[in-house]
């Protein structure tokens, strides 16, 4: 016999994890391609509109969501931090604490992770809904390029709404500590206070806006491209293709999100 | 008859391993209106993206007034795809856009009109299409013939010089089935575009029509004048005229009395 069975059986899962990895490669490429190309139509005229209309539906409308978060993300952290830190006796540093990890790490995965939750989703959804029912090959014939008219919009309004919110995130997360820590468990507010300004450093902020734009960058692309190559998706057709579109891009959002942010931390330490 | 404007040369399209188009050879001529028809699923609507840029063929190519499509640099390319204007099989509006904005985005993206005039050609079109009562309705909330009308009037408000009909006047009313197809008769008259139409409208579509291609299997059955067409001895033109001859063999001739009943006499 030519082929021993093991063989046949090894084979195949060299094929499958070649195909895998041919799959994998070409999908960077394009969607890095896909992401350079559109962020370079940013700048074209006619973007400031459109752009402003998106700040509206990612930024805007997503203020509530992320407050909301934030303030309960700082109020836990207060309260968990709080009994950890009396069992040393050292409580009064409860404000390090909540600042460091809420500029520095919680604000902006969190704020990154409820805004594809939220707008990333919607992105996926719309664009891929606009593919299957072809009204971006419309806009193709009408020389309008999709990727100008509404790519582009989207990666630049995440970019500009991404580090606001975070910023929001962490005021709101800060000022939920303050309510756990001094006025609920007792804290004094000037040691509070005073242990976030003597932490937090001008670096940590700009670290953690860094984060934001990079997770801004990876979110809409991700999104983006989902929904813009939804037909090209070879396990479904029609709208079950946008659904598993949208799945898809909320899922490999908030795992790249955890991913690049870890490599992100490594290059800012 | 007029200049070659579009050719297809041994162009094969090929989805999976299924052919679609196999080794098309065809014409289109600066001026006419030609009318493309065939059964449905033959691969008439994959022909007219191939024309536009939509698809690509896989072998063979096409040529624009001799010069091969593929081989065009972005400046040609651009200036090739802004001759055309295309309306979809299912029109492909913009379901969050008002009527009035998914006629009037082609213009506002692509032109330097100014608000006023883009407003005033719109409305023109509007006009035209007896659209004027959902001017700021949504795609949604119009009936499948309206919609068809906006698609139609979204194509033609930037005055093409070639327009591709995908099923122009399927979903309307006889009225305006003929309102449609006279309209298409009286542009290309007044405004000399080259009209590419695929329609089922048989024998209405003829009437406008200078030329006929005729898909049949994958490949072009036939191509030529109506009269040309009469003549030929086709299997889909004998199927064609054997369904009719069997629909007229259905068809009762009605009595003197239902005549009355309609007050017709």
């Amino acid at each position: 016999m030519k082929y021993f069975w093991p063989n046949t059986y090894l084979i195949a899962i060299f094929n499958y994890l070649g195909r895998a990895a041919i799959d994998i490669v070409n999908n960077l490429g394009a969607a890095t391609i896909f992401f350079s190309k559109a962020f370079l139509m940013i700048f074209r005229p006619k973007q400031v509109q459109p752009i402003i209309q998106q700040i509206f539906y990612i930024g805007a409308k997503s203020t509530g969501i992320v407050m909301m978060v934030g303030l309960f993300t700082g109020m836990v952290l207060g309260l968990q931090l709080y009994h950890a830190l009396a069992e040393y006796g050292s409580e009064g540093t409860l404000g390090s604490s909540i600042g460091l990890s809420l500029v520095r790490e919680l604000g902006p995965v969190l704020t990154a992770i409820m805004i594809t939750a939220r707008a990333g989703s919607a992105m996926t959804a719309e664009i891929g809904i606009m593919r299957i029912s072809e009204q971006i090959d419309a806009l193709y014939t009408m020389r309008i390029d999709p990727l100008r008219y509404l790519i582009s919009p989207k990666i630049g309004a995440s970019i500009i709404s991404f580090p606001l919110l975070t910023a929001f995130f962490d005021i709101i997360g800060l000022i939920g500590g303050y309510f756990t820590g001094v006025v609920l468990l007792g804290l004094n507010s000037s040691a509070y206070i005073y242990r976030i300004q003597y932490s937090v450093e001008m670096s940590d902020i700009t670290g953690g806006f860094i984060k934001a734009i990079v997770f801004a960058v990876i979110v809409s692309t991700i999104c983006c491209y989902n929904g813009y190559f939804t037909h090209m998706r070879s396990d479904s057709y029609g709208a079950k293709s946008v659904s598993l579109s949208t799945t898809s891009a909320v899922v490999m959002s908030c795992v790249m999100i955890l991913v690049s942010d870890y490599i992100v931390t490594s290059f800012l330490m | 008859m007029g200049n070659e404007l579009i050719e297809f040369i041994n162009v094969t399209k090929r989805f999976d391993s299924r052919i679609i188009l196999d080794h098309i050879n065809l014409k289109i001529y600066e001026g006419q209106i030609t009318t493309i028809i065939g059964k449905s699923g033959v691969g008439k609507s994959v022909l007219l993206k191939h024309i536009v840029g939509l698809l690509a063929p896989d072998e063979g190519k096409i040529l624009f007034s001799g010069r091969p499509v593929n081989e065009m640099n972005k400046k040609e390319m651009d200036r090739y795809r802004s001759q055309f204007s295309y309306m979809f099989q299912n029109n492909a509006l913009f379901d969050s856009m008002t009527v009035f904005d998914n006629i009037a985005l082609p213009l506002r993206q692509t032109t330097k009109l100014s608000k006023k005039d883009v407003a005033k050609k719109v409305m023109n079109r509007i006009e035209q299409m007896e659209l004027t009562d959902v001017v700021f309705k949504y795609p949604s909330e119009l009936s499948g013939g309206m919609q068809k009308r906006v698609a139609l009037a979204r194509a033609l408000v930037t005055d093409p010089e070639i327009v591709l009909f995908d099923e122009p006047t399927t979903g309307q009313d006889p009225i305006r089935k003929n309102a449609i197809l006279s309209m298409i008769s009286q542009y290309k008259k007044k405004l000399g575009f080259t009209a590419v139409i695929i329609s089922h409208e048989i024998p209405d579509i003829f009437f406008i029509s200078d030329r006929i291609i005729l898909l049949w299997e994958a490949k072009v059955g036939f191509q030529g004048t109506y009269e040309e067409a009469l003549k030929l001895d086709h299997p889909m033109i004998d199927e064609f005229l054997q369904s009719l001859e069997g629909f007229q063999d259905e068809w009762k001739q009605p009595s003197p009395q239902s005549f009355l009943a309609l007050n017709l006499i």
